[in-house]
């Protein structure tokens, strides 16, 4: 997944810093919904189905 | 009376010295005025006493008890402290006995996720870090300042109460022989976590405390695991949370592990308990070693420091200054930077070569480095302890991902303590050419090491005073060098291009130094007496050198 467009590391701690704390203030009922817009709008800025089902793929993984 | 217990007896491996009490001068009479008395002979307050020896000042330790470190507490070293332990002549022993370290490897269940690995470079004399258990730390530092008589150490001395006026300090003391008072000019106040001169004075730390509960033991096992560090995300061993592994010298291994919330701290302190979570462990790693363990307890992370290190007087150092978690080796390694960024200017006070407001620079210096610290310690402690909801589903996402995406290891990184670069600092020259230079340390950054071509290094010839260390300029013979700088007792160096130089020249035939500082001919940079960069100058001037050192030295 690492593409030359990834992020820096400072901004992979600053977006996970980020959605942890947004995460925290929308409290457990509404972050199942919040994560679900999150990937939709993620995907339409991506601008590329191949690379968001890959990213699925690798999301997929590990889960239990 | 104070009368400190006895050190325990029956540690599987090491015998602890007991220093008898002596009856200091004031007992019998005599009442003088002490130039500086440091409060507690902890590795803080031994190594500050070291260090003011080296600037011709004697100190008078005040310890309550009659021994070192109850156990191995803060275990790892980094680069940056061995090299101030060489100034202090150490070296010797603590190598000796000391066990390096370059890598480590984090796990999630029972897969490593990532790699820890600090470059060792031929330039530098030290290796990026060292295990060594405290009380060996303190061991050598008493051994130290008993041969070379290089302070007053008065053991089971218990300070009690302080006092203060506008020119001196009074002490008072708690002995086996009863109570007595004594007054210092300046007193330092290295008397760890719970100090009692901030107690006195009634002084507060703010900050933070942070979520979880970690139980430290340390076992005696003859494992053939590497001297790494490692770490474990919701072992089997410990689901649900971390655990710690790291090697110290005698066969001692430093098992570290965090307790869930639903798990009784009292109840995991029982020793079976102990002894049967470490063995599920063990087994978990292979390990079939027969083991015993040396002790355990218990351990929270806190973020916490005084809004000023200074009280009049009275200057903080160490655990009494702040307290900082323990992950990254943080803890200690930033209290023997205090000790060495405050000892050089308090001989300098003492001396009258410098106003006494050089001893606000202290804390303007050494508290940012804490609010770093604390930076850093607080995104590793969420990592280790995540503080909510939020936090957990961010780093369980991360492991989860970091069995197959190297990039999502790299947020299990321990972030391991670094130098503190005094970049904004009121002592640092206020025009100077750092800017234009594109390799060396900056100004602010302690002074980086490098090998010479006689095989020695470079750090061996700064210091104790304030060091020029000047590039080319030995090449305008006798008369024309280094002209104009008059201050006392500045140490001038030349790197010089040329295979044989001059005495107290560099050689430098490749040109290797002038590379690593990003040198060019007349460039110069200037050494604090703490081994930090004052200022760096593409040409030499005296007069802007002479103003630099003006302001270093608040003269
Ligand atoms: C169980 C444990 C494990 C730790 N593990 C680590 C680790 O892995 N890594 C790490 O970096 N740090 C660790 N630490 C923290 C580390 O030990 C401290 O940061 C370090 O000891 C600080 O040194 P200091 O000299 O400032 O204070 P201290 O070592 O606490 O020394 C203070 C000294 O002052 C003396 N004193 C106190 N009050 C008085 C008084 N009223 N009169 C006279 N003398 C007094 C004490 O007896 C003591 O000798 C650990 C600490 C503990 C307790």
């Amino acid at each position: 997944m690492n593409t030359p467009s990834s992020l820096s590391f400072e901004d992979l701690e600053r977006v996970y810093a980020l959605l942890a704390e947004t995460i925290d203030g929308l409290g457990p009922e509404r972050e199942a919904l919040f994560l679900s817009k999150l990937t939709l709008v993620l995907a339409q800025a991506l601008g590329d189905f191949e690379t968001v089902t890959r990213a699925m793929d690798t999301a997929r993984r590990d889960l239990d | 009376m104070h009368i400190p217990d006895a050190p325990r007896q029956d540690s599987l491996y090491f015998t602890y010295p007991v220093f008898p009490f002596t009856r200091p001068v004031e007992m019998d009479g005599e009442r003088p005025l002490h130039d500086v008395v440091i409060v507690g002979g902890g590795p803080v307050g031994l190594v500050t006493a070291i260090e003011l020896a080296r600037h011709g000042v004697r100190a008078v330790v005040l310890e309550s008890k009659s021994s070192v470190s109850d156990g191995s507490r803060a275990l790892a070293f980094s680069r940056r402290s061995q090299e101030i332990m060489h100034g202090l002549g150490i070296t010797t022993r603590v190598q000796a006995k000391a066990l390096s370290w370059t890598e480590g490897r984090s796990f999630y269940r029972d897969k490593i996720i990532f790699r820890l690995s600090m470059p060792r470079s031929a330039e530098e004399r030290f290796g990026p870090m060292i295990n060594l258990q405290q009380c060996y730390l303190e061991k050598f530092l008493v051994e130290r300042i008993a041969d070379a008589d290089l302070a007053e150490l008065r053991w089971c001395n218990q300070v009690t109460g302080a006092t203060q006026t506008a020119d001196k300090v009074t002490i008072s003391l708690d002995t086996p022989e009863g109570a007595y008072q004594l007054d210092a000019r300046y007193v330092i106040a290295a008397d760890g976590a719970r100090s009692a001169l901030r107690e006195t004075f009634g002084l507060r730390m703010s900050g933070a405390s942070h979520e979880g509960v970690y139980l430290i033991a340390d076992i005696k096992i003859d494992s053939a695991l590497p001297t790494e560090r490692h770490a474990w995300f919701d072992p089997p061993s410990n689901p649900g949370a971390t655990m710690l592994m790291h090697k110290q010298p005698d066969g001692l291994w430093r098992v570290d592990y965090q307790l869930r919330e639903d798990q009784d701290p009292e109840v995991e302190l029982q020793p079976e308990r102990i002894k049967a979570r470490i063995q599920s462990h063990l087994d978990l790693i292979g390990e079939t070693a027969p083991w015993e363990l040396e002790m355990s307890s218990l351990y929270k992370a806190h973020c916490i420091c005084l809004d000023d290190y200074r009280h009049g007087r009275v200057l903080f150092a160490g655990d009494a200054a702040h307290l900082v978690p323990i992950f990254g080796v943080r803890g200690l390694n930033s209290g023997i930077a205090d000790a060495n960024n405050l000892a050089w200017k308090m001989a300098s006070v003492l001396s009258g070569g410098s106003a006494d407001r050089l001893l606000d620079s202290y804390s303007a210096e050494r508290r940012p480095a804490t609010l770093e610290i604390f930076e850093q310690a607080t995104k590793s402690t969420a990592f280790m302890t995540p503080p909510s909801r939020g936090y957990r589903l961010l780093r369980d996402a991360a492991l989860s991902l970091a069995l197959s995406q190297p990039w999502a290891g790299e947020l299990a990184n321990p972030r391991q303590s670094q130098p503190y670069d005094y970049a904004d600092s009121p002592l640092n020259a206020e025009t100077d050419d750092d800017a234009v230079f594109t390799a060396g340390p900056r100004t602010g950054a302690p002074l980086a090491d490098a090998r010479l071509t006689d095989g020695n290094h470079l750090l061996d010839h700064i210091g104790p005073g304030p060091t020029l260390l000047g590039f080319g300029l030995d090449k305008q013979g006798p008369d024309l060098d280094w002209p104009g700088v008059k201050w006392p007792g500045v140490k001038r160096l030349a790197v010089s291009r040329s295979a044989a130089p001059a005495p107290d020249t560099l050689a430098d035939p490749h040109g290797h130094l002038f590379e690593r500082f990003g040198a060019t001919e007349d460039c110069c940079y200037l050494i604090r007496p703490d081994g930090h960069v004052a200022g760096r100058w593409r040409t030499y001037d005296p007069g802007v050198v002479e103003a630099a050192l003006q302001r270093l030295f608040a003269a």
